[in-house]
């Protein structure tokens, strides 16, 4: 019993050691990716077409859901709002919800599985092919060609990626609450633009979005350049893109939250 | 000539997660030759030449290249020597992404201020050394296994390098395609002048082309010669791999315990 | 480098991102509104309680938003609380000018209403209204009651 506890307690050890060694080459894979972040910069076209692979192809899934949710909310929200006599404030919380929680989040989990999916399985079959491999023997480094590019262009298509989801969401609520139940549209809009503040609600979404958006694509590029150069490697890190980000996107989101609307 | 050495192990060891994969190699590589280093799987035989390319830095002592001590080299320096190499990956490792044109035009976009025009005939010249100029425009994934390994070689050329080397080149391919590689590889080495290293176990084509072979063995070179030294070698490990032999210093069985023992037999009878 | 069909997915996907920004900014948010980035002046008042009001709620006169509370501190001088509203430079309120804290609805937000008095002379920048009543608190209020009650029943 006491050695079967021994090697249970081993095994323990060993996970813990074991990703905090991962944490640590994560941690650094991301500073060489900003510190070699100047090529992608001097050469833009490179990160443009990163952009149409993560943001421009993940621009269907985003509208179509957001559509939906901002829907659902206007159903759900009108039916709560309803027993309190309060219907006007149903564009306030579809709103708020969106631009402050809904947006981001789930805007940054669809991205994550969307487009942190396809960025591991492309990076890590480019390392089982050898393909970094070759970048590396022809003098180019991968990192600031291959990485960067992509980690940037990930950076900058997230917080368009959830304004939209936000945006197609008012818009789901309007058709919802305004269009199909009847609720004042005057009110709805009037109380939606006296409870949202610009500064407060709609800035603190996107900054939310941004760091969604480094969290991901960092997991995402991380986990393609860490898989093991086979197919259960691969497969196995495009999995992990997924879980991981996602939970990075929920604790974040919690961090985020409790910083920023503090008292309010 | 015989003298001028472009790359030389200086009793190299490498180890690889506390497990040795090379064990003191020596070794001089002459300017202008082909020389080919053989041994069965997992003999350490890439390591080697990540160790020249500097992806890989030894244990214990030294690899030179044309005089520099490649893991002494900053990265700049590493750079510049790469620059000078050109290297085909075992399945050619083309950019999926880019057209077989864009593939050979890589290096040199990324590593010259040539001229767009300049580029392009310079690409069309490398496509027609390999006999592919007509499917420049095609995809890796349009491409079969040996033209996509005689593009991966117009790409390995692309600037001209003075030190070739071949990981695994025959691996995969039909005989007409493994053929036309071994006949490429010998003639581009001496049109373009450079040193070519061939990783192979492909003895039969590789013995055809090669100037001088090294066999590995468990991290050690164990035998050396040119290519008729070591199809007449006696020695049984050259031997057995050279003429392919079922059987020989190189088990067949991997390690094992008696075979009445293991199918039970012992404990019946007794 | 020349332009390709990928350029032009690229700006219009960039294109609509910041449209959407934009219409967050204006349609939902309230950048475009009254209450942006435009001249305003503060005023101050002293409250003895102020129950539930909290930093930028609502200043209105009649109905209409005039301007947001942007400072809550306790007064140590007075022992009471020291409410600092910046107020949309264009609505001038009198010195007499009345500050009560109301609540929209029986549980709604709280807000800072205003109810100008007839004095000549204008409140300034940095200023204090002088007369200001707290905020109705349902707890004290119920307990108000029911002490009244008892003290009816006490008389029967």
């Amino acid at each position: 019993m006491a050695r079967r506890a021994g090697i249970g307690l081993r095994g323990i050890g060993h996970a813990v050691i074991n990703g905090v060694w991962r944490l640590g080459y994560a941690s650094r894979f991301f500073g060489l990716t900003l510190f070699r972040s100047g090529t992608t910069f001097r050469r833009f076209g490179l990160a443009i077409r990163e952009i149409y692979f993560s943001g421009v192809l993940s621009l269907i899934i985003i509208l179509v859901s957001g559509l939906f949710v901002g829907m659902v909310l206007g159903f759900q929200g009108f039916h709560t709002l309803e027993r309190y006599g309060s219907e006007e404030a149903l564009g306030v919380l579809v709103a708020l919800s969106l631009v402050r929680e809904l947006g981001p989040v789930v805007a940054g989990l669809l991205f994550a599985s969307r487009a942190g999916s396809a960025m591991t399985a492309e990076i890590g079959l480019m390392k089982a092919t050898e393909q970094i491999s070759a970048l590396e023997m022809m003098a180019v480094d991968p990192i600031a060609r291959v990485i960067a590019p992509r980690f940037w262009a990930g950076v900058i298509s997230m917080p368009l990626l959830a304004a939209l989801f936000s945006a197609m969401g008012v818009f789901g609520g309007y058709l919802v609450g305004v269009v199909l139940i009847g609720v004042d549209e005057g009110a709805f809009w009037s109380q939606m633009q006296s409870a949202v503040d610009f500064r407060e609600d709609i800035i603190n979404g996107v900054i939310k979005s941004i760091v969604f958006g480094i969290a991901v694509t960092w997991i995402a590029l991380f986990e393609g350049y860490d898989a093991p150069p086979t197919a259960e490697g691969v497969s196995g890190a495009t999995t992990r893109t997924v879980v991981t980000s996602s939970l990075a996107i929920l604790a974040l989101d919690f961090v985020l939250t409790a910083l920023m609307f503090r008292g309010n | 000539m015989t003298d001028d050495i472009l790359v030389e192990f200086d009793d190299v060891s490498f180890t690889y997660d506390r497990r040795p994969v090379l064990k003191g190699i020596n070794m001089k590589i002459p300017r202008g030759r082909v020389v080919s280093i053989m041994g069965i799987s997992g003999s350490g035989k890439t390591t080697m030449l990540r160790l020249i390319g500097g992806q890989l830095n030894p244990t214990s002592g030294q690899v030179k290249v044309a005089g520099q001590v490649v893991h002494e080299l900053d990265s700049e320096g590493l750079y510049k020597l790469r620059r000078k190499m050109g290297m085909l990956f075992q399945f050619g490792a083309l950019f999926t992404d880019l057209s077989a044109f864009e593939n050979v035009a890589f290096q040199m976009r990324e590593q010259t201020d040539l001229p767009e025009g300049v580029i392009r005939d310079l690409v069309l010249m490398k496509l027609n050394a390999v006999g592919l100029r007509g499917a420049y425009h095609l995809m890796p994934a349009e491409l079969s296994g040996g033209m996509a390994r005689r593009i991966a070689l117009a790409r390995a050329i692309a600037l001209d390098p003075m030190l070739m080397m071949y990981d695994e080149p025959f691996a995969g391919l039909d005989p007409i395609s493994l053929g036309v590689i071994g006949t490429l590889m010998r003639r581009l080495n001496d049109a373009l002048g450079a040193t070519s290293i061939v990783v192979t176990h492909d003895v039969q084509e590789s013995l055809k082309m090669v100037d001088y072979v090294y066999y590995l063995s468990e991290g050690v070179i164990v035998a050396q010669g040119t290519a008729e030294e070591m199809k007449h070698s006696t020695q049984p490990l050259v031997h057995q791999f050279v003429w392919g032999e079922e059987d020989g210093p190189v088990a067949f069985h991997y390690p094992m315990a008696e075979y009445p023992q293991d199918l039970g037999l012992e404990r019946a009878r007794g | 480098m020349e332009r390709t069909t990928l350029d032009l997915w690229v700006g219009i996907f960039v294109a609509a991102g910041l449209g959407a920004l934009m219409i967050l900014a204006l349609k939902v948010g309230n950048l475009g509104a009254t209450f942006g980035a435009g001249d305003t002046y503060a005023l101050r008042a002293n409250f003895e309680n102020i129950g539930g009001l909290k930093v930028r709620a609502p200043v209105k006169s009649s109905g209409v938003v005039v301007g947001r509370v942007s400072d809550i501190q306790f007064d140590t001088e007075s022992y009471t609380a020291l409410v600092t509203m910046s107020l949309d430079a264009r609505y001038r309120f009198p010195k007499d000018t009345f500050a009560r804290i109301l609540t929209s609805g029986l549980l709604g937000e709280q807000y800072v209403g205003l109810y100008p008095g007839g004095d000549e002379a204008m409140l300034g920048n940095g200023e204090k209204i002088m007369k200001a009543e707290s905020a109705v608190v349902l707890e004290s209020l119920i307990g108000q009651f029911l002490y009244d009650r008892a003290a009816e029943g006490g008389n029967k």
